[in-house]
């Protein structure tokens, strides 16, 4: 199996605040990770190390065999990053965020198409057509030529998930994508994550809702207080007994 | 008759327009330009940059525009080295020291239009486009600057008004604009009333041609703050 994300002792910190601390974690290509912690176990800020939104204090993060250069200023603290190589592995990862973050101006269609036509320079007639494909694949054709917010939030999830697929990603980030909905709209969105699963991409999802981590992950990873505490797959994971915070965490 | 005359003298100070247009146009775009270069510096998160950009904006936001106008006009022939130098050719001219001294002073207000802009600009759109691989002049272009116009656009309206009307000063260093050839009529015939009242009547067409052309540009660039055609509640 190939990897797709390596993180090597991966450390964070916000000012004195430690929140990652020293993660190891290897997911493979075709792999669905659910990853799971209470809120501040630092799950959306190590899914955020992996393409930089947040740069890691320490550590390492490699994406399908390339690591990730990150200048420092000598005494371990972060300073920048190679943008050209983050540019062209952020466009081959597809992020979806808690709270949607559509581009406001941008009808949907627009916001399918901005990237692939102006990060990849691909043709936009192609795009376009390719993008209506996504759109009736999420379930939202019909809004097309709508603005994000005219749209529910269940359809503007889908609409960023259709974003993300847009670029033709290698790898693909869920910041807890249901999070956000009212709990009539999640089902339809997790249905959407779930066709993806079962296409073999390769997910790592941070996320709340159990159930999915159960039935569609191929793998979960529990963090509590940034280090990894659990990892298995969820048949064992949520069988045997794994560490006493997880067993708290799942209220048993 | 006093109404015969106003038309009279509207009808005179229509020659004055084209140069009135000109000014503001001109003001208007260099304002912009300088204030678009301050507000980058005052954002750019180096403090080289944000203290003179501060102190800029300070200072210009602080000197009356007419003060700003003399100074150019009548201080800077002063100094022979600057009548010596290749920029006198411009800096002899009336008009072109109206246009620096009402482009410094747009740019002023303009910088901190701009800056309240670019700040709506929300973490999460610009995230977002980050993790597409968007970065440094194409993020601003396709994501950052189409949506701090949309928020700037009200306010800086207000600026575009304000020096369609400030141009009028530049009558004070001989131009002939609106203002000026109103002054001189004013002064020929003795009916100041009359002829400023004309003078009145074509800035407000001026600023209400402006105000609808913003709104225009308003209206056509914010559809998605539109009403739906239909309500979008249901999945």
């Amino acid at each position: 199996m190939k990897t797709a994300v390596r993180l090597e002792n991966l450390r964070k910190r916000f000012g004195g605040l430690e929140v990652l601390r020293g993660i190891n974690l290897e997911a493979y290509e075709g792999e669905v990770v659910s990853i799971l912690g209470s809120s501040g176990s630092g799950k959306s800020t190590m899914l955020r190390c992996i393409n930089m939104l947040e740069i890691p204090s320490e550590g390492s993060v490699s994406v399908a065999g390339e690591q990730i250069k990150i200048a420092s200023d000598g005494k371990g603290r972060p300073t920048g990053l190679d943008t050209r190589q983050i540019d062209r592995l952020r466009s081959r990862i597809g992020m979806v965020f808690q709270s949607f973050n559509l581009w406001p101006h941008m009808t949907i269609l627009q916001n399918v198409i901005e990237a692939p036509v102006h990060v990849l320079k691909r043709n936009k007639a192609e795009c376009v057509e390719e993008a209506r494909v996504l759109l009736d694949r999420v379930g939202i054709a019909d809004k097309a030529d709508q603005y994000p917010a005219h749209l529910s939030g269940g359809q503007q999830q889908r609409a960023a998930i259709a974003r993300a697929l847009a670029m033709r990603p290698s790898l693909m980030l869920f910041d807890e994508p249901t999070s956000a909905l009212d709990p009539e709209l999640v089902g339809g969105v997790l249905r959407v994550i779930r066709s993806l699963a079962e296409e073999g991409r390769t997910m790592l999802v941070v996320t709340h809702e159990m159930g999915f981590a159960r039935d569609v992950s191929s793998r979960v990873v529990f963090l509590h207080q940034g280090s990894i505490e659990a990892d298995g797959k969820p048949e064992d994971i949520f069988t045997k007994s794994q560490s006493p915070h997880f067993e708290q965490f799942l209220g048993r | 008759m006093e109404i015969q005359f106003i038309f009279e003298t509207f009808l005179s100070l229509l020659g004055g327009v084209p140069l009135t247009v000109q000014l503001a146009a001109l003001a208007i775009l260099g304002g912009l330009l300088i204030g678009l270069l301050v507000a980058g510096m005052r954002l750019s998160g180096h403090r080289v940059l944000i203290w003179p950009a501060w102190l800029y904006v300070q200072i210009v936001r602080s000197i009356p525009l007419l003060v700003l106008m003399f100074l150019i006009y009548y201080g800077l022939t002063q100094f022979s080295s600057i009548r010596a130098s290749f920029l006198w050719p411009i800096l002899r001219e009336p008009y072109w020291c109206a246009v620096i001294a009402l482009v410094i002073n747009s740019s002023g207000y303009a910088a901190e239009v701009i800056r309240g802009g670019l700040q709506s600009v929300g973490r999460n759109e610009i995230e977002a486009a980050r993790a597409c691989g968007m970065s440094g002049f194409l993020l601003l272009r396709r994501i950052v600057l189409p949506l701090a116009i949309r928020q700037a656009l009200p306010a800086y309206s207000n600026e575009m008004i304000a020096m369609v009307k400030a141009t009028s000063l530049a009558s004070l260093v001989t131009l002939m604009d609106v203002t000026g050839i109103a002054a001189s009529i004013a002064s020929s015939s003795y009916r100041p009333i009359g002829v400023f009242v004309a003078a009145g009547a074509i800035y407000l067409a001026l600023t209400a041609a402006l105000t609808q052309s913003v709104r225009l540009m308003e209206y056509r660039l914010t559809p998605h703050l539109r009403r739906a055609a239909l309500p979008a509640d249901a999945q």
